[in-house]
């Protein structure tokens, strides 16, 4: 595993490459303030306020992360400050625009009195969480110091973490679960994926994906000779043992636990697919690479055939035919879609019939049952009666418009109306941002994500240690096949899962978590691509080393 | 602001936004391929290079070094330098007189302003900090190297 990484050491030594990452970082904040001057042109002529508080706040903390990064860790990969920095500055962009179209509605819905929406595109508070993240970026790189310095008082590298592989793995776990505790599991918009810490909702799911690779690439370092040598070959495969079949067995059945609870299609695959990709890392056997696939297959094969697994059929049939359930549809017993969409007369029926109830409760002096009754929503109310399961696909077909909107060019940065997609800032700023940069666009942010995991993975190849080796390979994988199933998801590829969009997607986990993993490979990199001190031995016994 | 001027605005963002892909993969080019300058500096360092003044110690670089546990603690020597060896054999630089030391037994020697510290093989190893000594490493000031039972520091 190690001799690729000694050959490229070997053949070049690395340097340091600050001049190339400061210029690259400085092109991503003129990145990030053209965005911020083309929103305020195409809306108001001018070059709007926000680009100075908003890009003024991100070109100061990018500043300082970049002299750390120079100061810290001097031979860190050039390229994933300026390409985290361009994602987090495009993102905070895009939530800025949105903001700027849904706070008039904000307002008004205050004025009026009315339950303001607690989901909304919230620029500042995006920048705050910018700014919290950046400078986790910046302590992370301070406290994961050189592997050999020993005297730094906090001497934390990401080899430490070795040493409690099963403790973060428990703890990965442990924070996977906390959602569905009651009194501190919150659930928002359908997932039960958020907790409430101090008065902050928080995704715990984004930490333990670091966690798990953490514990997954400290198991693995120590089974991966059992599990590459062993076995019988049949043809070009050599399969493994029986028995060490056990570790992939567990964590599938963990992966069916989080489909099961979580009913997150997305989030199991996230974690197979990393335990998978990380075995293959570590064992370089294509055999397990189709021994995952194929529990795969099994797994989501008997969700489909569970009866208490129907909303994951019903995410199947949404993405295989969205339409019957715009704005409401509800799947009955025989498999069939009835819409129950606004337009429909059994919506109309239900809706009276739900206003009347609410009506009859207000004059019988219960206020709080009657506001319960108009909080219920017609559609839903309708599929109860009519006894199917009620799901909604307007987000996902409002996400795929705004993608056709959006065409090959984009309607412009301010001149489309992404707004209209419900959670146009988070889950489908993906979509958002197709609409107004187009598919030549998406295709420049699909770029940056993989140039991120690119040099993820030529870290974990320089690296030495084949524990930081895994760490790296699979913190790479983890972001690659989070993009992947949220973009997948958001443009009808695979059945769509509420997963985050690393570093655009507002969200102060997202942008902590992912921020953290930066500094991972940023410290990484250094470690991996720092010369070695040479040894005087290489030079023969006599010779006289260094002179006055 | 016309609808022409508008279209100009977002075909130059999306050229802006291409160009900093283009630049990220020319950053990555040079680093896989090299540039020149990254050839230049692969080169072996020339002799002559070599034999002209070494660079010039860094503030923070280590002037003594000081025994701190064992039989010779309390033994102070200047860095000048020259590599000094340690170990049982008479003509080491610090003898420790241990049974659990091998007679040559480890080296620290300069390099680009810092120590460096080298296990020669030794029985019992040598350990910088809680590390065992496995190859070549750097030595910052203050922290322990051990061997056997003779702990040495280096300080400012």
């Amino acid at each position: 595993m190690s001799q690729l990484g000694e050959q490229i050491r070997r053949q070049l030594p690395y340097q340091r490459r600050n001049a190339a990452s400061l210029a690259l970082l400085i092109f991503a904040m003129v990145l990030t303030l053209s965005a911020f001057a083309e929103v305020g042109l195409a809306r108001d002529g001018q070059i709007p306020a926000g680009l100075f508080g908003y890009g003024g706040g991100l070109v100061v903390l990018a500043l300082a992360a970049y002299f750390v990064q120079a100061r810290f860790a001097p031979y860190a990969d050039p390229l994933l400050l300026p390409l985290a920095v361009a994602l987090n500055g495009l993102g905070l962009a895009m939530i800025y625009r949105l903001d700027l179209d849904t706070s008039a509605d904000r307002k008004a819905a205050a004025a009026a009195g009315k339950q303001i929406l607690k989901d909304a595109a919230d620029a500042s508070s995006q920048l705050m969480w910018t700014f919290v993240g950046i400078a986790l970026f910046v302590a992370a790189v301070l406290i994961m110091r050189d592997v050999n310095r020993t005297d730094a008082p906090l001497s934390f590298t990401p080899k430490t973490a070795q040493r409690y592989t099963y403790i973060i793995g428990l703890g990965a776990i442990l924070l996977l679960l906390l959602p569905i505790v009651p009194g501190i599991g919150a659930e928002i918009n359908g997932a039960r994926v958020w907790i409430n810490v101090a008065g902050f909702s928080v995704q715990p799911g984004e930490f333990a994906k670091l966690m798990l690779v953490v514990f997954f690439a400290g198991y693995l370092v120590n089974k991966r000779q059992a599990m590459s040598l062993i076995g019988k070959k049949i043809g070009p495969l050599s399969l493994p043992r029986a028995r060490d079949l056990g570790p992939i067995l567990v964590i599938w059945v963990f992966c069916l636990g989080v489909l099961f609870m979580q009913k997150d299609l997305g989030t199991a695959l996230l974690y197979f697919g990393l335990f998978v990709s990380m075995l293959y890392i570590a064992t370089q056997r294509v055999s397990w690479v189709l021994i995952g696939v194929g529990l795969l297959a099994v797994g989501v094969f008997i969700a489909t055939l569970l009866p208490f697994m129907g909303h994951v059929n019903q995410r199947i049939d949404i993405w295989q035919n969205p339409k019957p359930y715009f704005d409401g549809g509800c799947l009955l017993e025989d498999g069939k879609v009835e819409p129950v969409n606004p337009d429909t007369e059994i919506y109309k029926q239900y809706d009276a019939e739900l206003e009347r109830k609410a009506d009859e409760y207000e004059r019988a002096g219960q206020t709080d049952k009657a506001e319960q009754t108009r909080l219920i929503g017609p559609g839903y109310y309708a599929c109860s009666k009519l006894g199917g399961s009620y799901a909604d696909s307007a987000q996902l077909m409002k996400g795929l418009f705004a993608l056709g909107e959006g065409g090959v060019l984009g309607t412009g940065l301010g001149q489309g109306e992404p707004w209209r997609t419900p959670l146009s800032f988070s889950d489908f700023i993906f979509d958002s941002l197709g609409e107004e940069l187009g598919l030549t666009g998406l295709m420049a942010l699909l770029l940056i994500y993989a140039l991120i995991v690119q040099r993820g993975m030529k870290t974990a190849v320089a690296a030495r240690d084949p524990f930081l080796k895994l760490f790296a390979g699979g913190v790479s994988f983890v972001l690659a096949l989070q993009v992947f199933v949220i973009v997948g998801g958001v443009t009808r590829l695979i059945p769509l899962t509420g997963l985050t969009t690393p570093f655009l997607s507002q969200g102060g986990s997202s942008l902590m978590a992912n921020w953290i993993l930066i500094a991972i490979l940023v410290r990484m990199s250094h470690d991996a691509r720092k010369p070695a001190p040479q040894s005087i031995q290489d030079e023969g016994m006599t010779q006289i080393v260094s002179t006055r | 602001m016309s609808e022409f001027t508008l279209t100009l605005i977002k075909l130059a963002f999306l050229a802006v936004l291409w160009l900093f892909v283009i630049a990220a993969v020319g950053v990555i080019r040079a680093d896989l391929f090299g540039s020149k300058a990254a050839l230049r500096a692969a080169q072996p360092a020339q002799r002559p290079a070599r034999q002209s003044r070494p660079p010039r110690a860094q503030r923070s670089a280590p002037t003594k070094l000081v025994v701190v546990q064992g039989e010779r603690a309390g033994t102070v020597i200047d860095l000048t330098g020259m590599p000094i060896t340690i170990g049982r054999a008479n003509d080491s630089t610090l003898v420790v007189t241990d049974d659990y030391a091998s007679s040559r037994h480890a080296r620290l020697y300069a390099q680009d302003g810092q120590w460096i510290v080298e296990d020669l093989g030794s029985t019992n190893g040598t350990y910088l900090g809680r590390t065992k000594v496995s190859r070549p490493m750097p030595v910052p000031a203050g922290v322990p190297i051990r061997i056997g039972k003779t702990v040495i520091e280096l300080r400012k």
